[in-house]
């Protein structure tokens, strides 16, 4: 049927997605969520916003006066906006390989976790520890002690399509 | 542009930095997916957990009404009356012989700790040590250790006062549930307590966890050696009733096979015995549940609190009630089994309005049952006989007027023991919310939900500054809330599965600040990354929801007929959501799951026939027993399970083919569902695989614990019944 991919159906999908999303960190069931939980959502949602992105958004999404929370009114629209305009598209599986292979200047095919560690807690924007520590738990082969990116990168993709 | 050593360099450090971020940004985005599946694998554990503790409480309030209205000679009372029998108030000599020890001998092969009496450090110690070697303390000494905690219990008051005068700093320990990995991991980070070192344990020691029983004995010993140190508060986990339920009867029993029943009753009688809060500094609250809008501690500071053996039923009158009425079996049921909320206490239409009743706790429950059933009482008595199934018979006996001489009785006890009993039950089951108001909390079935404005009141009328409490399993061991004026206390980790959520104790010195250790028992969770940690405990989750769902097919069912009257087959997934949600009752972002539960969908509708095949991978074959008997009887095994202890009065494990016939009797009256007499042979009969005319408990509810292929892989030999109808694989 031609209208099964109208606009109208488009849009109602989308604003769907966005309100189960949000109802999952609305937790006092009011329509509105925490201010800082916005990165989750978004992200859960399938988008790849870097933190400056979140920002803006975030800018965007207070009050004038700001009460750490963002209702549902404000979030619907802006968040209907970046998914239908596909802003802050995934990053893809190649692009993200070659990411790991500009930091390993010695082409050595693994880069080691105090190397990974400084890029990723000194440049760009940085990780927390907490957040370092974790991608390290899961980067680190446990016998060799190094990260195999390569094989890393696959297994997060591959975890990602499920 | 000529590429020097510095423009490379440069040009280097430029791509770097773009290649971090890329980096940063895409792992931000994975932790957040993470995150998210995270949080809903916790509303499923959640969810479940409190669905479960309703259906104890529906199942204790429906036994409570048996004892209530039938006639003493009935069968099904005679089999359940026991665990309503209050430990009366008698002569200490009288317990002390029941305490009694000196007959029982300890081996010479027994290589466990020998304890002597006054107990000291260093016996504790070694108790600890031998715990953490997997050794079990002899019966004898176990119930020397109760005895003396017992003299020592009964003179302690409702409410432990503290100080952190001479600089201590007091340590606080939320739930352990019976989890002694915790416990020790806690003794080693925070060393044992002492006469430096006060603790306070915030109730919920036992059930679900293996080591009940250790983790009592040593909070216990270390009580015995230092009274002035540490200190017990009473948990809703601490009832015997909740117990029979939730795994430490049964642990008790297994690991002690010819003392456990003395030991579980001495335990009965010390739990009521355990105080009910402690104050530190009188500005700190601390308590396992939390508040209401009408606790007042000079009230509980009053009460006999050892009357109360479980709080799940109010203290006996001094004259036995007899309440000599009936509802038919359609009120009963819709008494019981209230489907028009996720509540198990709620009123059904013919008492009136929701609204009107204010403050609703069990005690309502049962008293206003007696005052409205007093009308039927005549119309029962004409309605005799009844039809011949054995169902009927049942609820022939349900209808009996009791003797002709009792009286019908409006209320059970006195107006003073209601409140007390009130106070007691809201101190130890309740829970904080974030709307202000004090409302009964029905997701658990007992106490209330209480708001911001209920804790600023309270602490006011008090003096008071901080109220912690325990009782919800926090993610990362504890969370604030109420303005940071409540704080939840919660020290089991990996609580719903591993790699759940993390344990956590405070030190409070006398700045009345807490400091925070977080922790996690490793021993399960070692070398499991962040991300396999959410996979295994989503994996626990939907395996168990899916479980949920595969039991309640035929509601299911029904439900989505009803939607898709045009019989396509198909529903859409809105609906689907919908449907589940009201058949399960169970509060989760389903539109979110739905991916994980349903693996295919068409155009945006699912194929439900197709779907409930998904779920489990063989088909049932029809036999004697249908589809919806076992799926029920599946559907409630704990429930049947916590029937079968009650039935088993010796504790010994086994129940005679007659109780086993009456346990199902009581369940189908319970269940509102018919279980014929061919059922029930065949079930028995199946299950006697030792041929003596007894049915092991364990034995017979192994049908009921989820197979696995692995599990029947390894051949072991199931119930044919089992093999057939519930398989559920993935």
């Amino acid at each position: 049927m031609a209208d099964k991919y109208s606009a109208d159906t488009i849009i109602t999908e989308t604003q769907k997605r966005i309100s189960n999303a949000f109802d999952v960190f609305d937790h006092e069931s009011n329509k509105t969520v925490d201010v800082r939980e916005i990165g989750t959502i978004i992200r859960s949602l399938g988008c790849f916003p870097s933190e400056a992105d979140l920002h803006d958004i975030i800018a965007e999404l207070e009050e004038e006066e700001p009460t750490g929370f963002v209702r549902y009114e404000k979030f619907l629209p802006t968040m209907t906006k970046i998914l239908l305009e596909r802003k802050f598209r995934p990053i893809t599986e190649d692009l993200l390989l070659q990411a790991f292979e500009v930091l390993d200047q010695q082409k050595k095919g693994h880069l080691e976790p105090e190397e990974l560690t400084k890029y990723l807690t000194q440049e760009g924007e940085p990780f927390t520890q907490e957040e370092m520590d974790e991608m390290l738990s899961a980067a680190v082969d446990p016998d060799k002690n190094v990260i195999l990116y390569k094989d890393f990168v696959s297994m997060m993709t591959f975890d990602d399509t499920r | 542009v000529k590429f020097t050593s510095k423009n490379l360099h440069h040009f280097f450090f430029f791509v770097s930095i773009k290649a971090a971020v890329l980096i940063q940004r895409w792992y931000r985005q994975y932790a957040a997916r993470m995150e998210v599946r995270r949080r809903y694998t916790w509303n499923i554990f959640q969810s479940m957990e409190y669905a479960d503790l309703q259906d104890q409480i529906k199942l204790y309030n429906f036994l409570g009404y048996l004892m209530d209205n039938f006639t003493r000679s009935s069968s099904e009372r005679k089999l359940i009356s026991h665990i309503f029998r209050e430990n009366e108030v008698c002569r200490d000599a009288e317990w002390e012989r029941y305490f009694s020890y000196t007959n029982i001998d300890v081996p010479d092969i027994y290589c466990g700790p020998r304890l002597t009496f006054p107990l000291d450090m260093d016996q504790v110690a070694d108790l600890v040590e031998a715990f953490k070697n997997k050794q079990q303390l002899h019966s004898r000494y176990v119930l020397q250790l109760l005895l003396e905690t017992w003299k020592l219990l009964r003179v302690l008051p409702n409410i432990n006062r503290v100080s952190t005068c001479h600089s201590k700093e007091i340590t606080i320990c939320g739930d352990l549930h019976g989890q002694l990995e915790d416990l020790l991991l806690i003794f080693y980070k925070n060393g044992m307590p002492s006469l430096e070192k006060p603790y306070v344990f915030n109730g919920d020691f036992v059930d679900r966890g293996k080591d009940s029983m250790e983790i009592l004995l040593i909070l216990f010993a270390f009580l015995l050696v230092y009274p002035g140190n540490v200190y017990l508060n009473r948990g809703n986990h601490e009832d015997h009733i909740i117990n029979l339920r939730y795994g430490f009867t049964k642990e008790v029993l297994s690991k002690y096979k010819l003392h456990g029943k003395r030991i579980l009753k001495l335990l009965q009688k010390i739990f009521s015995w355990l105080p009910l809060v402690t104050v530190i500094d009188q500005r700190v609250l601390i308590v396992h549940g939390g508040v209401s809008d009408t606790t007042d501690l000079a009230l509980i500071a009053r009460v006999d609190r050892h009357k109360y053996v479980s709080a799940l039923r109010p203290p006996k009158k001094k004259t036995p009630s007899r309440i000599n009425v009936y509802a038919n079996s359609e009120h009963f049921h819709e008494m019981i089994n209230c489907k028009n909320t996720t509540g198990s206490l709620t009123f059904p239409k013919p008492f009136g309005a929701r609204e009107s009743f204010q403050r609703r706790s069990l005690q309502d429950f049962s008293s206003t049952m007696a005052r409205a059933l007093e009308g039927e009482f005549e119309v029962r008595r004409r309605q005799a006989e009844f039809s011949l199934s054995s169902f009927s018979k049942s609820h022939n006996i349900l209808s009996t007027t009791l003797s002709p001489d009792s009286e019908p009785d409006s209320s059970q006890f006195t107006d003073t023991s209601n409140d007390e009993w009130k106070q007691i039950l809201d101190l130890l089951w309740s829970d904080p919310m974030s709307q202000d108001g004090c409302i009964p909390n029905e997701v658990r079935g007992g106490g209330c939900y209480w708001g911001p404005d209920v804790t600023e009141d309270f602490l006011n009328r008090h003096n008071l500054q901080l109220i912690i409490r325990s009782h919800e399993c926090k993610q990362d061991g504890y969370e604030f809330c109420h303005n940071r004026k409540v704080l939840t206390l919660f020290s089991a980790s990996n609580y719903y599965e591993v790699g759940s959520n993390r344990g956590a104790f405070i030190r409070l010195g006398p700045d009345l600040v807490p400091y925070f250790v977080q922790y996690r028992a490793t021993s399960m969770t070692r070398g499991l990354s962040f991300p396999q940690n959410v996979k295994r405990t989503e994996h626990t989750a939907l395996k168990a929801l899916r479980e949920l769902l595969f039991v309640h097919k035929s509601d299911l069912l029904s439900a989505f007929q009803e939607i898709d009257k045009e019989n396509t087959g198909l529903i859409c997934l809105n609906d689907w959501g919908s449907a589940i949600e009201r058949v399960l009752h169970l509060d989760l972002p389903w539109q979110v799951l739905h991916p994980q539960i349903v693996s295919s969908t068409k155009d945006g509708k699912l194929n439900y026939q197709g779907w409930f095949h998904d779920l489990a991978l063989k088909k049932p074959r029809s036999e004697h027993i249908e589809q919806t008997m076992l799926e029920t009887l599946y559907r409630h095994r704990s429930t049947l399970e916590t029937i079968f202890r009650i039935v088993d009065t010796d504790n010994s494990g086994f129940i005679t083919f007659e109780d086993f016939r009456q346990t199902l009797k009581l369940l189908s009256a319970y269940l509102k569902m018919e279980i014929s007499d061919e059922v029930i042979n065949e079930l028995v009969i199946s299950t006697d695989t030792n041929n003596d005319g007894s049915i092991d408990i364990d034995e017979f509810m192994e049908a009921f614990r989820l197979v696995d292929k692995s599990r029947l892989e390894r051949g072991k030999s199931l119930l044919k019944l089992k093999q057939d109808f519930l398989e559920i694989y993935w």
